[in-house]
């Protein structure tokens, strides 16, 4: 018997999270599924609470000190909130790419090992060479800068480090990758490669992607969840989203009426 | 007229200045309705300054030149063919009489200086009335000269400015200047101990025992290759030990694990340590340590240990060095950008792993210029070793032994009992050369190194 349906394999699950910073909420009560091999954007207006929702992915509020999380939020079943999750194993798993490109100040080489490091990945230095080589080709960087990979990650230019950024979090073979705005520091042809390369990556990792750019949203992604004063307005899929929303707000945002 | 009365009057004249010429401005802009580029009180300044700065300039001078002009005047009367030859009788006599005739003393060793003394106050009271006349010339020419010049369109807006900017920049340069000064004292007193004693002699000899000085070669015993060692030893190895990794780690946990509470009250003691009196410290090194160092090294089996050890002096002044070391890290870890630190959590590792791999590294150069300058402050530092350390100069690497460095030596040097053009003072001159020359050096290279590392970052 054959299938032509694939069933959506659920990859992480929110339910009723909400966050505050101190006594202020930024969140509040947002349920989402993540599926498999989907890309999932993050639209609002800015202070609408995108980051803050998008870093309860992977526990980066924890870095913040005023920072609290309630509600329940699973990857692949496992709540990652719990006292048994290794919140290294899980960085590990759910890896992140900032607004700015943020290389460290290392080589090509080394920042992109770094992870592989840390985490124990790589045996020999031949193993590191291979993940260093595979994560550069799956990030379109390879050609690039296989010829100097012993220069510094941030004499690349703007485009190349968010690149570079891109393949740091696949070396250490995520399931899932949180991007947040990751073009809003780039111009037209960088910002086309990102987008490209996210279309190429889909499938092999789960994708969440944050922008304030909306013909992006529509050209990147699967689902989309609109986001309105730290309130999930809507979520479905893309093309009904921007062709046929059901609330009032989401339309008044996709339209530019405000935001 | 004293000189404090020639001052007021100056002064007053120039307060006279301004108010005339506020006067005169407003004047003019009463019946106009032009905009004018400059306030009444800018023209006002403007005729002050031109009044009373010209008169106060020429009285600095004045005070500088005008003794020797009296002095001149006195010895060309008469009575001063009495007078020794030139030395310090001759000058002790012409001291009293001064004081004689400005009524600061009243009775006289000298017999010879009563007789001066009337010809002293003749002149001074001739230049004086010299002075006073030539300043108020100046004040009035000055101020005659900036009055012609306020008329409405006159921009003494910009003028005032322009005199304000001069005179910050007098302010800059009297520090400048100084500091050349000093430098050219040590060079000329440097340039004539080295005209007796061979510069490498100096810089290469290895032995050093300025008390016994043979004069046919007093290279010889003037090697400060052991004072430097135990400089170095002293203030950039057993200092640096101590001082490195618990300024280090002091700012690591200030910026990376203190909860910001902690961090408010840890920071500024640790801060307020750098501002200890350095003879505090060196008690606690001479009465605390010192016997401590020495107890616990005869206790180890060093029967000969010394109560002026090395280790001593150098883990005080290492314990002295912590803060600037501590806050020169701190300020490094604190400018690499957050979202370094971000990206290696990210990625999964852990608060350490982030220090050791991420930050520590991108601080690196910040860290490494922080610690040179503490180098270069500790090689300078005085009171600690001059309470501590020991006088004789030895080269040795056993901490336990007495050393001494060349901030002591120049202490030793310079308040003991000697002439002040032997080559036994005057290589403390070559000393201190030496040391400004190297702390200099240490100084650029930090600057420099902090500076690019600040750049990288911007
Ligand atoms: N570290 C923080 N501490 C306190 N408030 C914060 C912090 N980060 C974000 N916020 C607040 O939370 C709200 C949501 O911010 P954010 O998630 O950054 O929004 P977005 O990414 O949609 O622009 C904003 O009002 C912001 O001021
Ligand atoms: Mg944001």
């Amino acid at each position: 018997m054959t299938k032509s349906l694939k069933m959506p394999i659920l990859k992480m699950t929110a339910r009723n999270v909400s966050v505050a910073y101190g006594s202020k909420i930024a969140i509040n009560n947002v349920s989402i599924d993540v599926d498999q091999d989907e890309v999932v954007a993050f639209i609002g207006p800015s202070g609408c609470g995108k980051s803050t929702f998008l870093r309860t992915l992977n526990r980066m509020n924890d870095t913040v000190a005023s920072a609290r999380v309630t509600g329940e939020i699973k990857l692949d079943g496992q709540d990652i909130y719990s006292p048994d999750m290794d919140v290294v194993q899980l960085r590990a798993r759910v890896g992140m790419v900032f607004q700015k490109p943020n290389p460290f100040p290392k080589s090509i080489y080394e920042n992109v090992a770094y992870g592989p490091r840390i985490h124990g990945l790589a045996g020999a230095k031949a193993d590191l060479d291979r993940i260093v080589e595979k994560s550069l080709r799956r990030a379109g960087l390879w050609d690039e800068v296989k010829d100097r990979l012993s220069d510094s990650g941030t004499a690349l230019s703007g485009g190349q480090q968010q690149r570079l950024c891109i393949a740091r979090a696949i070396a250490v073979d995520p399931e899932v990758i949180l991007m947040d705005e990751p073009c809003s520091a780039l111009d037209p042809i960088a910002t086309a490669k990102i987008e490209e390369l996210i279309h190429e990556l889909r499938g092999r990792y789960a994708m969440v992607i944050v922008t304030h750019n909306m013909q992006q949203a529509a050209r990147v992604s699967q689902k989309t969840a609109f986001f309105h004063l730290g309130s999930l307005v809507e979520y479905g899929n893309t093309s009904d989203i921007f062709t046929n929303p059901r609330e009032e707000r989401t339309k008044d945002y996709i339209t530019g009426r405000y935001g | 007229m004293s000189a404090i009365a020639l001052l007021f009057l100056v002064l007053g004249l120039g307060l006279i200045g301004w108010l005339t010429a506020r006067v005169r401005a407003t004047r003019f802009r009463a019946g106009s309705t032009v905009r004018f580029s400059s306030l009444p009180s800018h023209h006002g300044w403007f005729v002050a300054l031109w009044t009373a700065v010209p008169p106060l300039i020429f009285l600095v001078i004045w005070s500088m030149t005008s003794p020797a002009l009296v002095t001149d005047t006195v010895l060309s009367t008469p009575a001063a063919m009495q007078l020794p030859p030139p030395g310090f009788d001759r000058a002790s006599i012409l001291s009293e009489a001064r004081s004689l005739a400005e009524g600061r003393s009243f009775g006289a060793f000298h017999g010879l200086s009563r007789t001066l003394a009337p010809s002293y106050a003749a002149a001074q009271t001739r230049y004086d009335w010299i002075a006073t006349a030539l300043a108020l010339l100046l004040a009035f020419a000055g101020g005659a000269f900036a009055f012609t010049r306020v008329k409405p369109g006159f921009g003494a807006r910009t003028q005032v400015e322009r005199v304000v900017m001069l005179m910050l920049l007098g302010a800059s340069l009297i520090a400048i200047l100084t500091t050349v000064g000093i430098v050219a004292s040590l060079l000329y007193e440097s340039a004539r101990f080295f005209h007796v004693v061979p510069i490498t002699d100096f810089l290469f000899g290895t032995h050093w025992s300025p008390q016994v000085i043979d004069g046919r070669d007093p290279g010889a015993s003037l090697g400060a290759v052991p004072l430097f060692w135990g400089t170095f030893f002293i203030g950039a190895v057993i200092a640096m030990i101590v001082a490195i990794p618990f300024g280090l780690m002091s700012a690591i946990y200030l910026t990376q694990y203190a909860a910001p509470t902690t961090r408010k009250w840890m920071k500024p003691i640790l801060e307020m340590l750098a501002g200890v009196p350095t003879v505090v410290y060196g008690y606690f090194a001479a009465l605390t340590v010192a016997p401590a160092v020495r107890d616990f090294a005869v206790s180890i089996g060093i029967s000969w240990a010394s109560s002026e050890s090395a280790l001593a002096a150098g883990l005080v002044m290492g314990i002295m060095i912590i803060p600037f070391v501590s806050s020169m890290a701190d300020d490094s870890i604190a400018a690499v950008p957050s979202s370094m630190r971000d990206g290696s959590l990210a990625m999964g590792a852990t608060s350490s792993e982030t220090i050791r791999r991420v930050l520590l590294p991108a601080a690196l150069p910040g860290v490494v210029g922080g610690v040179l300058l503490a180098v270069s402050r500790a090689i300078g530092e005085t009171m600690i070793v001059v309470m501590a350390a020991s006088g004789v100069a030895t080269l040795t690497l056993n901490p336990f032994a007495s050393t001494t460095t060349v901030t002591k030596q120049i202490v030793d040097l310079l308040t003991g009992e000697a002439e002040f053009d032997s080559p036994k003072t005057l290589a403390a001159f070559a000393l201190g050369l030496t040391l400004f020359v190297v702390t200099l050096l240490l100084n650029i290279v930090a600057l420099r190194v902090v500076k690019r590392y600040r750049e990288a970052y911007e």
